[in-house]
């Protein structure tokens, strides 16, 4: 899978930037997105695409336990995150909602916005250029639940 | 083999993945409507247990504009059409982790979950309780269960003896400091030791509350039934000596920035507002001794009390705390989540500084993405409304 990425190198980016509490009233995707990340970045959303990726570094996504953020950053059209480590609430709320968010520590100052990068998810590494940057594989039961398209569709 | 308190309840060790079944589950106004929405996209039409159900609406009460009314409204025509009892609507309302246990709703050992990442308060009541989304609310409130991978122990033994003018806010501002904002990530914090022993309930909610500020799954404080097995294992021990722990203000934009309130002062920091209330510190404990500051004074900024929950409010009133605090200059509102997450009832404009007695300093949390939060305790917090910068609460204590 090919894809097009946006990096945000710092650390921590949480909850509060991802979509601050103000826009909280709605709880519609597409009004989410246009306000994904907007503190960090007011040009994000007229930047991005279907399918796109987001490079971040490490505990992306902390603190509120705000769903949320996810739907407004796959509102915006964003595919996944790659982190080189993320918060709990984060990960288990994308986990739910079948929204890739992959763990990869070697994440170096190389990947740059705009530049594409081939995923393997199944095989846990993708590449950039000629190099390959390697992530611990997705859990089975956590493709289960992402496979079945989230959570609540392994109630029935 | 012997286990952790977080271990125990949750019956696993660490690192195991376990389904459990839900003790209790709060929902509050933000993240329930969701999950209903949900709920009603899959047909389940009936939640699995009303009685273990608990609804507080919080974060936008009274209702902030049109669009949070209507979410309200779909939490409170669901809560009726469900049954469900335990409803803190208007009236008896307040911010949701002062209701839960200030209303006999938590008890040691359970396991708790709710739609809100500070749910981990109610570890300081000897329970497993940790944040979730609306995904796996709307999970919950159909099935009664939840998945979770058992986290591995922190332990943290805080002894000596805590100096005059230092609160449970400093220690936990203290220990964010030494570890980090993701310090305990995925793990478990547990918090022990005499200084720990001295606490209140209410101090120790306040240590708890925090324990996501650290990044951590759950915070947890044992008591005389419940407790980690004597030779259990920690992932990592920390051992603090909190005689010359002085009161501390995490700076702007993380909860681990803190410097003592000696540097702070130094640095000369002129405020524009002072915000005292929240899940953290809007307790009455918290409340009488900024009151105890204000006394036969007068503020020097605008200066925001929100009492958590009706009832603090009522003893507030009843124990001439709230005249206090209106002959200071202060204002006090209903209780509301309001200003901590920028929600209203106290934005911050563009390049604003506000002490706040909450959990969170990030960019534009309280309003501007150009205004900054200093994260302070109550006393702090008056001492600084007092003087207009952000001062020493030891120097005015009589």
């Amino acid at each position: 899978m090919q894809a097009n990425i946006h990096v945000y190198p710092k650390d921590s980016i949480n909850t509060d930037e991802i979509i601050p509490a103000r826009y909280l009233n709605s709880d519609q995707e597409s009004e989410l997105a246009k306000h994904a990340l907007e503190d960090l970045d007011p040009n994000f959303i007229k930047k991005v695409g279907a399918g796109d990726f987001i490079i971040a570094g490490h505990d992306f996504g902390s603190g509120s336990s705000r769903e949320h953020a996810i739907w407004a950053l796959r509102g915006a059209g964003i595919q996944g995150v790659i982190a080189k480590s993320f918060a709990r609430i984060f990960y288990r709320n994308a986990i739910n909602n079948g929204f890739y968010a992959i763990e990869c520590p070697g994440l170096d100052q190389k990947l740059k916005t705009g530049i594409k990068i081939d995923l393997n998810l199944d095989q846990g590494f993708f590449t950039a250029g000629k190099k390959k940057y390697s992530f611990t594989p997705i859990p089975d039961f956590v493709k289960d639940i992402m496979q079945k398209g989230g959570l609540l569709k392994t109630i029935q | 083999m012997p286990k952790t308190l977080t271990e125990k309840i949750l019956k696993g060790q660490a690192g195991e993945l376990v389904q459990r079944s839900i003790d209790l589950i709060m929902c509050h106004d933000v993240t329930t409507p969701p999950a209903i929405k949900m709920l009603k996209k899959i047909k389940v039409k009936k939640v699995w247990d009303p009685d273990k159900i608990i609804v507080c609406p919080d974060h936008f009460v009274p209702n902030k504009d049109i669009q949070s009314a209507q979410l309200a409204k779909e939490l409170h025509d669901w809560v009726q059409e469900q049954g469900i009892k335990h409803y803190y609507q208007l009236g008896c309302h307040g911010v949701c982790h002062a209701i839960l246990p200030e209303q006999g709703h938590i008890k040691p050992g359970m396991i708790v979950v709710g739609a809100d990442s500070h749910t981990c308060t109610y570890g300081a009541l000897g329970c497993f309780s940790t944040g979730i989304g609306s995904t796996d609310a709307a999970y919950v409130l159909a099935t009664g269960k939840l998945w979770f991978k058992v986290p591995p122990t922190l332990r943290f033994n805080l002894t000596g003896k805590l100096p005059k003018g230092t609160t449970a806010k400093d220690i936990i501002l203290y220990i964010i400091k030494q570890i980090g904002v993701d310090g305990a990530q995925y793990k478990a914090m547990e918090f022990g030791g005499e200084v720990i022993d001295q606490l209140t309930q209410e101090e120790k909610m306040t240590i708890c509350n925090m324990a996501v500020e650290a990044g951590a799954k759950n915070g947890i404080i044992e008591n005389t039934q419940w407790q980690s097995d004597p030779d259990s294992k920690y992932e990592q021990v920390f051992d603090y000596d909190l005689s010359q722990l002085e009161p501390m203000v995490a700076y702007p934009h993380l909860p681990s920035n803190g410097k003592t309130i000696t540097q702070a002062v130094e640095d000369k920091i002129r405020i524009n507002q002072v915000f005292i209330g929240s899940c953290t510190n809007g307790r009455y404990g918290d409340l009488k001794q900024a009151a105890e500051l204000f006394k036969n004074q007068k503020v020097k900024t605008r200066t925001i009390v929100i009492p958590a929950t009706t009832d603090i409010y009522k003893k507030c009133l009843q124990n001439g705390l709230l005249e206090i605090f209106l002959e200071a200059g202060c204002v006090v509102s209903t209780p509301t989540c309001g200003p901590c997450l920028g929600g209203h009832m106290g934005i911050l404009a563009k390049g604003e500084k506000c002490v706040s007695t909450s959990n969170r300093n990030f960019v534009g949390r309280m309003g501007h993405p150009e205004s900054q939060v200093y994260l302070a305790s109550p006393l702090v917090a008056a001492a600084s409304a007092i003087k207009g910068t952000i001062s020493d609460p030891r120097k005015q204590m009589v």
